[in-house]
């Protein structure tokens, strides 16, 4: 540990402007980004608020309760997923206004899958019949992504309105699919992956989800004090290292508590052939875990590959990244087959928990994934944004909204709400960058 | 001058470039040896910056030949001049500003680990390396290359021509947007480049200048070529002439 003070002298000048505030010496030293604790800031703000509102006035605070945060992160993961894909889209300076339109499509030919096509094959509730509709919905998704991709690089159409006219035309193909029917219910293993009843991991299996994750944040700790090491960049000191440690793990163990606290209803139950006052955890739902799935695997294509890095090189100067020998066209075209894909993986979530598909499943979702992105910092201007920031965001959005259905606002007051909300956010983003430029 | 024998470094023969019928570049050969600094000059819109993507790989010729050391090269796209080892430091700098000065570096050629991931700390360091050398007073490096003065971002696109070992070097006015101190930087790296065998491309505005860096003057008018001069054989003012009056004098070819 004599490497700690050598090093140290190279912090300092960084942490001079710091000053003697405790709590800027902590940020600092921590390294832990102000603008990801704002937003938690904000999302605890409206949390409570919620729950305080109800208690007034309502005389019961139902926000802030196991049942309520589980259906809420349920509720988010759909448009939490597709929200990370749009961050590469926006990123590269452009846009995809037809995510909405791509689940109803997608879902609608799942639903046609999995209902009438696959089970006079193989008959019907076989093993496989899920897994070949998880796998077309996808590939379909991502087909289309890569057509509108392939129309905005090769053609020079502007991606606001390739993505406009998918915004019509899917939904429409989504109608004529099945002339307009519902497709109800979809094969019983789908229907898991929408967080239904038996959708979800149960106590033991939310505990080795969150011990993993405990062990992944110690190891990534570990492992980046030794690459500082071994290239001698300044260290975080190691009370710092120990309190992202104990936050990160602390959050990861309240969360597990918090969805093991949530039992499961009495029906359900009595389908187990359990007693009424048995307690049986519902744990993370499999949605929820598919999404933190997602967060991770984009934010490491994001932040630790060739191709994240050229996203990032495209949104901040597409010419110098051309120059550079990047093909942006080929790059474009991939990331909105990636943004299609995951549109795809939000329709099976979308309509597994429908447990039906409809042709008008998504709509207006596009707005919301767009909201999210850009409530989680990414910025319209290209160039910047983060995975964390945009579910973070589709949180954000997601609380506004069952948070407002909870305590009794009309459908008119909500849109209301969410659409102010959406401005300020990004004003309040604005002058937060301007400070601290 | 003596050093002009054997096998030139590059030779861009009879390169022709339209754009909307407009001829950028009208059927210009320029050529460069080992060692040896070319100045490409001439009035805005002359052609050279144009003569010189073609070899850089951003624009494609419309007819002529590329020879690096004597053998015909096929440029088609900035990756394949990189092959050649051929590097530009453009006029622009060519930088995206949202990423770091590592980042920028090794922008298109990213070290990886065994994994295939990208490898920042082991870029970091080599870019800590490469500006101790270049710019002692370096330190932002954890920052977005926006956050850098003029001098700054220039040291780093000049480190990502110099550390990829290349043989030729184009520079588009590598000076235009430095301070007195930071141009004189320049010069003395661009000495110091000649003596390590490069051949380079310079596109430069300022006279004095190329009296200073350069062995031989190319001027360009109209996107043709004025005429070619050993510099330490011509004063100024012809030089001058050459690109204001297209007048070539006696001791050019």
């Amino acid at each position: 540990m004599t490497k700690t003070p050598l090093t140290a002298p190279p912090v300092a000048p960084a942490q001079a402007g710091a000053g003697g505030n405790p709590v800027k010496r902590f940020l600092s030293a921590t390294e832990i980004d102000t603008r990801l604790l704002g937003m938690l800031a904000a999302l605890l703000l409206i949390w409570g608020g919620f729950h305080l509102y109800g208690a007034i006035v309502n005389g019961n605070g139902a926000f802030l309760t196991p049942r309520n945060l589980w259906n809420l992160s349920v509720q988010t993961s759909s448009i939490g997923i597709m929200a990370t894909g749009m961050v590469l889209v926006i990123i590269t300076r452009n846009i995809d206004l037809s995510v909405g339109s791509l689940i109803g499509v997608t879902g609608m030919t799942m639903g046609i899958l999995q209902v009438d096509i696959l089970p006079q094959i193989f008959g019907l509730g076989h093993w496989s019949i899920w897994i070949i509709t998880c796998v077309a919905g996808i590939a379909l998704g991502a087909l289309i992504g890569a057509f509108h991709g392939w129309l905005i690089a090769y053609r020079g159409i502007p991606s606001f309105i390739v993505t406009l006219g998918g915004l019509m035309v899917w939904r429409g193909m989504a109608f004529i699919a099945n002339g307009g029917k519902t497709i109800s219910p979809v094969d019983s293993t789908f229907a898991l992956l929408g967080g239904g009843p038996g959708g979800n991991v149960g106590a033991t299996g939310s505990w080795i989800v969150g011990l993993i994750a405990c062990a992944g944040v110690v190891w990534l700790l570990v492992n980046g004090r030794r690459q500082r090491i071994k290239h001698e960049f300044p260290l975080r000191p190691i009370w710092a290292e120990v309190t992202l440690g104990a936050i990160g793990c602390g959050a990861i163990i309240g969360s597990v508590l918090l969805m093991n606290a949530y039992p499961l209803p009495r029906g359900i139950l009595r389908q187990m052939d359990l007693p009424d006052d048995a307690f049986v955890s519902h744990g993370f739902a499999i949605p929820v875990l598919i999404m933190i799935a997602v967060g991770i695997a984009m934010t490491i294509l994001m932040t630790r590959t060739r191709f994240g890095r050229y996203v990032f090189a495209i949104g901040g100067n597409p010419e110098a990244a051309a120059l550079a020998g990047i093909n942006t066209r080929w790059m474009t075209l991939k990331i909105f087959a990636l943004m299609g894909a995951l549109s795809g993986l939000a329709a099976i979530i979308a309509s597994a928990r429908l447990n039906s598909a409809t042709n008008a499943l998504g709509t207006l979702d596009e707005l919301y994934v767009i909201a999210a992105a850009v409530i989680g910092g990414t910025s319209l201007a290209g160039g910047v944004g983060t995975i964390y920031g945009a579910i973070l965001g589709a949180l954000v959005m997601q609380s506004l909204q069952s948070g407002m259905v909870l305590i009794g606002f009309d459908a008119a007051i909500q849109r209301i709400v969410v659409g102010v909300v959406l401005v300020l956010a990004v004003y309040l983003d604005n002058l937060y960058r301007a400070r601290t430029k | 001058m003596t050093m002009n024998k054997g096998t030139p470094l590059v030779e861009m023969r009879d390169i022709s470039i339209s754009f909307g019928g407009i001829k950028a570049v009208d059927h210009v050969s320029i050529d460069l040896h080992p060692g040896e600094v070319v100045g490409l000059l001439g009035h805005n819109g002359a052609g050279k910056s144009t003569l010189i993507k073609c070899l850089s790989g951003a624009y494609q010729k419309d007819t002529g030949e590329i020879y690096v050391n004597g053998e015909r090269a096929e440029i088609n796209n900035p990756r394949d001049a990189r092959n050649y080892n051929i590097e530009t430091i453009y006029q622009t700098l060519a930088l995206a500003d949202n990423l770091d000065a590592a980042s920028n570096l090794f922008l298109g050629r990213e070290l990886v680990t065994a994994a295939g991931f990208v490898d920042d700390a082991q870029m970091e360091a080599e870019t800590r390396k490469i500006m101790a050398r270049l710019n002692p007073n370096f330190r932002k490096f954890n920052v977005p290359v926006s956050a850098l003065s003029g001098g700054q971002r220039q040291s780093v696109a000049i480190a990502r021509a110099v550390y990829f070992n290349a043989k030729i070097l184009i520079m588009d006015e590598p000076t235009a947007a430095l301070g007195p101190q930071e141009t004189q930087m320049v010069a003395e790296l661009i000495q110091e480049l000649k003596r390590q065998g490069l051949g380079i491309f310079l596109i430069e505005h300022d006279i004095h200048a190329v009296m200073d860096l350069c062995d031989r003057a190319v001027v360009m008018k109209n996107g043709q070529r004025v005429g070619t001069v050993n510099v330490d054989e011509v004063t100024d003012d012809d030089i001058l002439g050459m690109i204001i009056m297209g007048k070539k004098p006696a001791k050019a070819y």
